[in-house]
């Protein structure tokens, strides 16, 4: 007990919330780009391998031509390639939307190794990692401004994704018309709705963040590419998108639980707390299975995902 | 296969299940491409190549399933494919008060803010039909309207279609029941097979003439049947209440009583709580009160296996997912429930030339259309699929039958089996609870008839008491 | 064989036939991409498979664990249930084998080996089950939780070996003490490293088969895989029955994890059976649903898979490439339409593998199953 209270004074709990926010980076992004997928009914397991080429794609391209921000956006285009594969692959030729996104994920991690050992070296360093800007004015502000407002271009960009998907979701022609495919994709198609066009442009579209989120781990936080570097996140993702129910912002909210658990872990460590390591790090993967079996709510899925709408 | 409707009428298109009514109607709409043949509108050729073609022509269709978005509100489900919208982004007032408006206009109210899963059926059908005039329909499909309607939401129905042929508006009618097409339609147009058999009018033609034309012979349009007999009560229900999937009470209350001997009938429109009741009975749905007996035994809280053991029979509503697996062949279905009993298996060894000669011997009895009990099920016609149904409960000869929608789906020919078989064993001593939202197998086969609306069991009628009209007021809840 | 019954056959055998061909040009062309020539690939990729004695016993040899990992799927697969979680459970049974294997003494070899392969299987069982509980009972997705569980069992395994308490006080590097030779299984070819296992693999098949096909158990695995729902109508327990099957895949993968460390490596490390797992769900895919042709799927990836060393050394190309082509292989399979597309096929093709239902969201608890 007296250990505890020590920590808790030693804890610095700004610096856990500010880590927090960045961990959360990647698996805000992944778990948005779930929800717009799963909402037009398409389920994109997929995201993991996603976000592995692309952190690959992104580091490539901006080792070889030094720029951090094209990058960025070879990251996000590599997404949204390998996303409209997945795309091709379940809406098109009708496979198993979950064995498409398997397959995805192990062509991934074959794919980056390949070239990752074939055409670069190992351990080269690529033009280091983006900067922290800091927002002048917001970032003084108490607690809150260090966290939110002293961050790197892919966190913020997350911040202001968060909102747009929701706006996007609830208040556009378009999130109505997606949401519609996901419910009852027949339905939607009698109203004039091109199922298939949705679907698609979403799944594109959950593949440039899945992308961005790629960006995260070789542009932002780490400065080169190693492999099986995404570890799970992709995955931890999709329960976020669950416990938040395929909302943007209750994925954000369920992200900042799984990072923030993660953060405690390793801040546990640090501590000296008596938990051997390994069970510190099962903290987010048995976090994912405890929400997942529904202890914290019942969760429901758009009515059609899953299954592949076909036109008679 | 010829059709001609025009501006201000109301025309019935007539058929059996599988007459092709539907698939017409959905080439009309786009939902399904033409192999042959050409199809006009006012006047002039048209291509209708999907259901934006179809729309922009002014031609509007009510699907028998709805074709609503349950977590939408009504203003979103009407609006959907037309939305007013500035740059992409919806004006969500706007839309709800448009919907409003011509929700008035046409006489049809509805709360245009409401989330459509709230809603019951009639009104989610004004919705539909609001969904189609908003797109400025001038020609309504209605497919099988009435399915789901108590009889006084039917006139109501009625009423609004009158109204818009009134104005101008040309209506189909798909439907295959006789009294309606009587009662609303100016011209008919009979299908049989997919093909067109005649062209009439109400005033040129009657029942029993348009059953001859939709079948092809003339028809049976009651089973023969004897006097009842009852035993002893074999099942009993006693102030049974179950709720439903998002824990609303279902079933209210119900007590009824099943005696050997006898069928009861319990009629309804679907989703009045048969579905729940059934369900609770077969161990299949937790029963938050009352209690269900069988005999003396207390079934309440018995599993599904325990309850079929024990002597329960049941035809499932809907034997696509509830009654047969499709891919498993025959001969296993006849034993989907005694797989793992003697003579079927000892211990977990299946004994594979017993359910063979089972098949065999069942094919036989029953006439089921199959060339050999080990081809797949899903290669049987529809009506040959629910014998296999009805033969493995026969078979296995139950103390009660609860059967559900015993011949949705199924052709004239094996609907007069199915019937003649029930009668028979209910002359042999088996109780019979028959639920059905087709009143007139509720009137030809059952002894006595029970009413469930909202759950409730409304009345239960014997001899004399049980005629259509009233029924149908009970079934709406009137009376 | 009738005409009818011959052409189902060749039909059969040529999707999955095409798939191959087509996954393998598929990683023809990473080569090419990667820089290196395609034939000069794949044909050190043979050799290294097949041409020598020694080749061939290691082919065999990989093609192990990929039987008893494949059944572990394919199985899983017939009740509609996608079994990721191989990798964690194969764990799981290396550690409970390892466990027989190195601590308990005093055992003849006839009693020891098969109480620590047994050891494997429940350790697999268990690690299987617990996700079909939670998929049986909370209707919790068992993609996400295997998936979970396989991230838990390597934290557990490298807990456990690394400095821990199963962890060899007398070496530096993480890895228990060597498993005493009376639990080992013994070699059968001598001068090379192909055990025993290779015998409990070709026996594993057929009972497989049998149990699924001739089996009151492998009826319900069916009925619950084909139609959950007329199931459930039928008085069979569809929570018992996913609860039984994760358990058995589960313990399919277990004993794999025991056979590589009883067999093979004769210790325990963090890098059992790496990636073995997941390349099974390739092996399964390929098979479709015959356990028989587990075999044949098993036996072309042992040989991918022990032929890319050779292959990297004779020409730089990554062992990587084996999963591309495995990728290319599963897409194939499992979009029997793009094959079709590709070869203007007429034959009719299997049935896709079809086993998302309502997405990742939790299928309702089953009410009042027991």
């Amino acid at each position: 007990m007296p250990g505890f209270v020590l920590w808790l004074q030693n804890v610095d709990l700004v610096s856990l919330a500010s880590a927090t926010l960045v961990a959360a980076t990647p698996l805000v992004l992944a778990a948005l780009g779930g929800v717009m997928s799963e909402r037009s009914g398409v389920v994109n397991i997929a995201l993991e391998g996603i976000m592995l080429t692309s952190a690959f794609a992104g580091f490539a391209i901006a080792f070889v031509a030094h720029n951090l921000a094209l990058g960025m956006l070879a990251a996000i285009v590599s997404g949204m390639l390998i996303a409209a594969l997945h795309a091709v692959l379940s809406i098109e030729f009708l496979v198993d939307q979950i064995v498409s996104g398997m397959v995805i994920n192990i062509l991934a991690v074959g794919v980056t190794g390949v070239f990752y050992r074939t055409l670069l070296q190992q351990g080269v360093r690529g033009p280091g990692t983006l900067p922290i800007w800091r927002v002048p004015v917001l970032s003084s502000i108490p607690v809150i401004g260090p966290i939110v407002f002293q961050n790197a271009l892919v966190t913020y960009s997350m911040l202001v994704l968060v909102v747009i998907v929701h706006l996007v979701l609830f208040n556009t022609v378009w999130g109505l018309r997606t949401r519609a495919c996901g419910e009852h994709p027949l339905a939607a198609e009698t109203a004039g709705v091109n199922v298939k066009l949705v679907r698609y442009v979403n799944v594109i579209a959950s593949g440039a963040l899945g992308g961005l989120g790629g960006a995260y781990f070789s542009i932002q936080q780490i400065g080169q590419f190693l492999p099986n570097m995404t570890g799970g996140r992709g995955f931890i993702a999709l329960a976020a998108m669950i416990f938040g129910k395929w909302t943007p912002l209750g994925a954000f909210g369920a992200s900042l639980l799984f990072a923030g658990a993660d953060a405690l872990g390793a801040r546990l460590q640090y501590l000296g707390v008596r938990v051997p390591i390994q069970f510190l790090g099962m903290l987010p993967y048995v976090l994912t299975i405890v929400v997942v079996a529904g202890a914290m709510g019942r969760a429901i899925a758009p009515a059609a995902v899953g299954r592949p709408y076909r036109k008679s | 296969m010829d059709l001609t409707v025009r501006w201000g009428e109301v025309h019935a298109l007539l058929g059996e299940n599988g007459a092709g009514k539907t698939t017409l109607m959905n080439v009309v709409y786009g939902l399904t491409r033409p192999d042959q043949g050409e199809m006009g509108f006012d006047g002039r050729p048209v291509q209708v190549s999907g259901p934006i073609d179809a729309i922009r022509l002014g031609i509007g269709m009510v699907h028998q399933h709805f074709m609503l978005i349950p977590p939408l509100t009504v203003a979103e489900n009407v609006v959907l494919g037309h939305e007013t919208a500035q740059h992409g982004v919806m004006d969500v007032p706007q839309a709800r008060r448009d919907v409003a408006e011509l929700a008035r206009r046409h006489g049809l109210e509805v709360d245009a803010g409401a989330r459509v899963a709230d809603l019951s059926v009639g009104i989610q059908q004004r919705v539909e039909i609001l969904k189609a005039l908003y797109r400025g329909a001038r020609l309504l499909v209605l497919d099988e309207p009435t399915a789901v309607l108590t009889p006084p939401e039917a006139e109501r129905l009625f009423e609004v279609v009158h109204q818009l042929t009134d104005a101008g508006c040309a209506v189909i009618f798909i439907t295959h029941k006789l009294a309606e097409v009587m009662a609303v339609a100016d011209r008919i147009t009979v299908m049989r097979r997919g093909r067109v058999v005649a062209t009439t009018s109400p005033a040129e033609s009657s029942p029993p003439e348009l059953a001859r034309l939709m079948v092809g012979r003339p028809v049976l349009l009651r089973v023969e049947k004897g006097a009842a007999h009852p035993g002893d009560p074999v099942l009993r229900m006693d102030g049974l209440t179950v709720e439903d999937d998002r824990h609303h009470v279902a079933v209210d209350g119900v007590s009824l009583e099943v005696r050997s001997g006898e069928i009861v009938g319990v009629a309804g429109v679907e989703g009045n709580g048969q579905d729940q009741l059934i369900e609770a009975i077969l161990g299949l749905r937790h029963a938050r009160g009352g209690r269900i007996l069988l005999g003396s035994r207390d079934i309440t809280r018995d599993t599904t296996r325990r309850v079929l053991m024990e002597g329960v029979g049941h035809i499932p509503a809907d034997r696509h997912s509830m009654g047969v697996i499709a891919d498993l062949d025959v001969a296993d279905n006849l034993i989907l429930s005694d797989y793992d009993r003697p003579p079927f298996a000892r211990g977990i060894l299946r004994q594979l030339a017993a359910v063979l000669e089972h098949g065999k011997r069942v094919i036989q009895a029953f006439d089921i259309r199959a060339e050999s009990p080990e081809q797949p099920l899903g290669s049987l016609s529809g009506g040959n699929q629910q014998k296999v149904v009805v033969a493995r409960e026969l078979d296995s000869d139950p103390k009660v039958l609860v059967a559900s929608q015993p011949t949705r789906g199924v052709d004239v020919g094996s609907i007069e089996f199915i019937h003649r078989q029930l009668v028979r064993r209910r002359d042999e001593g088996m109780a019979v609870l028959l639920v059905s939202s087709e009143l007139d197998e509720i009137l030809s086969l059952s002894d006595r008839v029970a009413v469930m609306y909202r759950g409730r069991l409304v009345a239960v009628l014997e001899g004399d008491q049980i005629e259509s009209e009233r029924i149908g007021l009970l079934m709406a809840g009137a009376a | 064989m009738s005409t009818a019954a011959r052409r189902a056959l060749t039909g059969r055998l040529l999707l999955p036939l095409a798939s191959v061909l087509l996954g393998l040009a598929a990683g023809a062309v990473a080569v090419v991409l990667a820089g290196a020539n395609p034939i000069d690939a794949y044909s050190a990729l043979f050799q290294g498979a097949f041409t020598t004695r020694n080749a061939f016993t290691e082919t065999l040899l990989a093609t192990i664990p990929y039987v008893f990992l494949g059944l572990s799927v394919a199985i899983g697969f017939r009740a509609g249930l996608f079994n990721i979680g191989g990798q964690g459970q194969l764990l799981l049974g290396g550690i409970f084998a390892a466990f027989i294997g190195y601590r308990v003494t005093g055992l003849p070899a006839i009693v020891h080996t098969p109480l620590a392969l047994l050891a494997g299987m429940l350790g697999g069982f268990l690690w299987g089950a617990i996700p079909g509980i939670l998929k049986a009972r909370l209707g919790a997705h068992e993609v996400i939780t295997t998936i979970m569980l396989n991230y838990v069992a390597a934290g557990l395994l490298d807990f456990l070996v690394n400095r821990g308490p199963m962890a060899d006080p007398h070496r530096a590097i993480p890895q228990t003490p060597a498993m005493l030779p009376s639990a080992a299984l013994p070699i059968i070819v001598p001068g090379s490293r192909l055990h025993f296992g290779l015998f409990l693999a070709l026996l594993a098949v057929p009972v497989v088969w049998f149990l699924v096909e001739r089996t009151t158990i492998g009826f319900r695995i069916r009925a619950v895989g084909l139609n959950w729902t007329a199931a459930r109508a039928s008085g069979i327990s569809v929570a018992w029955t996913m609860v039984t099957v994760m358990g058995i895949s589960g313990a399919l993968a277990g004993l794999a994890g025991a056979v590589e460390v009883l067999g093979v490596s004769g210790v325990l490390t963090p890098s059992l059976a790496s990636g073995l797992a997941f390349d099974a769900i390739a092996v399964a895919l390929l098979a479709g649903s015959n356990p028989f042709a587990i075999l044949p799927s098993a036996l072309l990836f042992g040989a991918l898979k022990s032929g890319a060393s050779f292959m990297q050394l004779q020409t730089q190309v990554s062992t990587d490439l084996i999963s591309v082509v495995q990728a290319a292989v599963i897409v194939f399979v499992a979009a029997p339409l793009l094959v079709r597309w590709i070869f203007r096929l007429r034959a009719a093709p299997a049935a896709p593998v079809s086993i998302t239902e309502g997405g990742l969201g939790q299928t309702p608890p089953r009410e009042g199953v027991a």
